[in-house]
């Protein structure tokens, strides 16, 4: 790979040489795991290894799942109580697969907060960025399927509020959701591609996480300071960073140590306790819940989704209706999400040198977690006012302040090297007197 | 042993008082402190086998069972009967023959599931201690299910216990079925609302007249699994509708998950293995950066 200069592998023995010349696949290997990491990165640049993590634990317990469930309308949710009671180990299996999903998005969502803080999305990094909107993305669109599969009457309703606002768009919408549906209801052709896609988007998502990882492997890890690693040699490379292996390897799996072991209490103690009761009710199209909720990880999106309403004066004025507001507002408050390495004009990259910004991050962080309550609250006042009021900062934060915040701040100043910060924090020895 | 407490805790009254405004569905929970409960809680044999008597004489008259096999009475952390008496409980249960004619029945044997509803619109029990929750709260974050347990045991104990006398604002109101405290999603007269829509009683009518009177079983304490050779005989408590109540909540709960008492042992085990693991990669990793951060 391209980027920092580092170490690359010679092969040793005739073996390696053979292999090497035909297929450098160990030299691949070796320069991905040795990788120069910035030496300053702290614990909140772990996520990415517990998302590798939840991918591999998704897939793996995923494909002996699906070794017992049965994606038919009629045997779908006596399926799950098959796997649950009567498969060896299958309640803990589903157990770890339902709870995986959550570990997963907690995981993501301080990927992404993190990424939000320190600037990671900045240049050279846009592409990066781009590629974790679209895992993400994706990761949505397994989650929400794979909850349909145990066919609950959440299962149901829920695939059925979702799948239905593709109605919203103009003039295709409703053959968009008919063709969404393959019939005119959700039902056992539904049930089946989802289980399909729910089956294939998780390798897509795996193709995307290496296109991700290739990504920053040539520009070099972001790390807290923001302050790029010195590229002019070896020797002024190893200044500034440590090789991923194993010095970053055994941190990650530190982490996810402990991190697993705050799961297993879920998994162990409490595996329903993020699901919804509703979904032990087989579904039943006629019989419609009293309050249809997403999963967590969803509801500050469906909180956006629904404050868009009819009434609003932007919608009157707009050719469109509140339902149609609300699943634009919705997209877009991950489009600009995408969009903010280029809405960001802050010549600092990491929040830690911008004394303002940091504030109107964690206000965003704060609106994040009011937007999570208020997607779980049915839709009257109060919660749809707050709902409004958190969404118009979601998308104030990416559209007005970002923007203006990085021509008016005034930074701090930045460290010269990430030697000098690391220095700071573990002063050299045979300095007499600390860096502090 | 049993708190009362209105959802939000409003007020401590069987009946809210008189002007409480109530939200919508707002119902009635007695939360009773069962054996499953906690990481260490684990299912009473007796009240598991008491829980399955009175299932078995009132309750699967209408309500099926349809999930749960025969065999799984005789399981070592459920009602653990013996093999004998779950022989003898499943030959009183007919179940569809498939080697007869379509239509045929017989008598069920331990592998088979206990039949599914036989009529009327009586849910199935199965999974009904997981489909309902009793706790919401606080500010319906469901946050409390973290202390409390999601609660569809309390659920199905306030629900049996919940039948109360016609309020008197419902009194000219014809309503169907029978008024109960703990169901929410049943009908409910407009006599009983306040000017703003508000409910000023809690519960509303549930078509299910009410199961349960007292010493309407006789309670029968059976032995252990074989060889255990404790006699329960004479232990039978007083059936009255609060016991009979708890009891069957705590069977279906089992029922709902007959292997929840392995789920835990085996996340002891996971967990401290997992504690362990961590502090070693701790050290290790501690080790590991010493000489970087010039620690050492």
């Amino acid at each position: 790979m391209s980027g920092i200069p580092h170490d690359h592998y010679t092969p040793g023995t005739g073996i390696e040489r053979w292999l090497h010349s035909r297929l450098p696949i160990v030299g691949l290997i070796y320069a991905t795991l040795m990788i120069p990491t910035p030496k300053n990165l702290n614990w909140m640049w772990i996520w990415g290894m517990i998302l590798a993590f939840c991918l591999v634990m998704q897939i793996v317990t995923g494909i002996v799942l699906a070794m017992h469930y049965v994606p038919n309308v009629a045997q779908a949710f006596a399926s799950i109580q098959h796997i649950d009671r009567n498969v060896n180990g299958g309640a803990l299996l589903r157990d770890i697969h339902s709870n995986g999903g959550s570990l997963f998005f907690v995981a993501v969502y301080f990927h992404i907060f993190r990424g939000l803080y320190y600037g990671s999305y900045k240049a050279p990094r846009e592409i990066t960025w781009i590629i974790g909107i679209l895992i993400y993305l994706a990761m949505m669109a397994t989650a929400f399927m794979g909850y349909v599969l145990p066919w609950g009457q959440m299962s149901f309703w829920g695939a059925t509020v979702i799948t239905s606002l593709f109605s919203a768009i103009p003039l295709v919408g409703d053959p968009i959701v008919e063709w969404l549906w393959g019939g005119f209801a959700v039902g056992n052709p539904t049930l089946q591609r989802f289980y399909s896609l729910h089956y294939l988007l998780p390798f897509v998502i795996a193709a995307l996480v290496a296109v991700h990882i290739w990504a920053f492997h040539t520009t070099g890890n972001s790390n807290p300071t923001g302050v790029e690693v010195r590229r002019d040699s070896l020797e002024i490379v190893r200044k500034d960073t440590v090789p991923f292996w194993p010095y970053f390897v055994i941190k990650d799996l530190f982490a996810l140590s402990l991190i697993l072991t705050i799961f297993a209490v879920f998994v162990f103690f409490m595996p329903d306790y993020l699901g919804h009761p509703d979904n032990y009710i087989e579904a039943n199209p006629l019989v419609t819940p009293a309050h249809i909720v997403p999963e967590w990880y969803f509801l500050p999106f469906y909180a956006i989704l629904r404050s868009i309403t009819d009434d609003l004066w932007i919608i009157q004025i707009l050719p469109i209706n509140g339902k149609l507001g609300g699943v634009m507002a919705m997209f877009g408050s991950i489009a600009v999400l995408a969009l903010v390495p280029w809405l960001d004009t802050s010549r600092v990259r990491s929040g830690r040198f911008r004394p303002r910004f940091k504030w109107w991050f964690w206000i965003l962080v704060f609106d994040f977690l009011v937007l999570t309550w208020c997607g779980s609250q049915p839709a009257e006042p109060p919660y749809s006012d707050i709902s409004l009021i958190a969404t118009v900062y979601w998308f104030g934060y990416f559209l007005v302040i970002l923007p203006l915040l990085g021509l008016t701040e005034k930074p701090l100043p930045q460290p010269e090297t990430i030697e000098a910060d690391f220095d700071a924090h573990y002063p050299p020895k045979s300095d007499p007197t600390p860096a502090e | 042993m049993i708190k009362t407490r209105i959802i939000p805790a409003l007020a401590a009254a069987v009946i809210a008082l008189p002007g409480t405004a109530l939200a919508a569905g707002e119902t009635h929970l007695e939360n009773v402190s069962f054996s499953y409960e906690g990481p260490f809680g684990t299912y009473e044999r007796l009240q598991i086998q008491r829980g399955f008597q009175v299932f078995h004489e009132v309750c699967s008259a209408c309500h099926g069972l349809q999930y749960l096999s025969f065999r799984e009475l005789g399981g070592r952390t459920g009602p653990a009967f013996p093999e004998a008496q779950v022989k003898a409980i499943a030959a009183q249960y007919e179940v569809a023959d498939e080697a007869g004619e379509p239509g045929d029945t017989r008598a069920a044997k331990p592998f088979d599931k206990f039949p599914a509803n036989t009529g009327a619109d009586a849910p199935d029990l199965s999974l009904m201690a997981k489909a309902r929750a009793g706790f919401h709260g606080p500010y319906g974050s469901g946050l409390s299910q973290l202390f409390n347990g999601i609660g569809g045991g309390e659920y199905i104990y306030s629900l049996l216990d919940g039948y109360r006398d016609e309020p008197e604002c419902a009194a000219e109101a014809e309503m169907d079925g029978s008024y109960n405290t703990a169901f929410g999603p049943g009908g409910y007269p407009d006599s009983c609302k306040d000017e703003e829509g508000h409910h000023t009683v809690p519960g509303s009518w549930i078509a299910m007249p009410p199961p349960l009177d007292v010493d309407l079983v006789e309670y029968v304490m059976h032995g252990g699994p074989e060889g255990d050779g404790e006699s329960h005989a004479g232990e039978a408590p007083e059936a009255t509708v609060e016991q009979m109540a708890e009891d069957v909540a705590a069977f279906l709960m089992w029922a709902a998950e007959p292997q929840m008492t392995e789920r835990k042992q085996a996340g002891l085990r996971n967990i401290l293995m997992l504690i362990t693991l961590t502090v070693l990669l701790y050290f290790t990793n501690k080790a590991l950066w010493a000489r970087i951060k010039r620690k050492e």
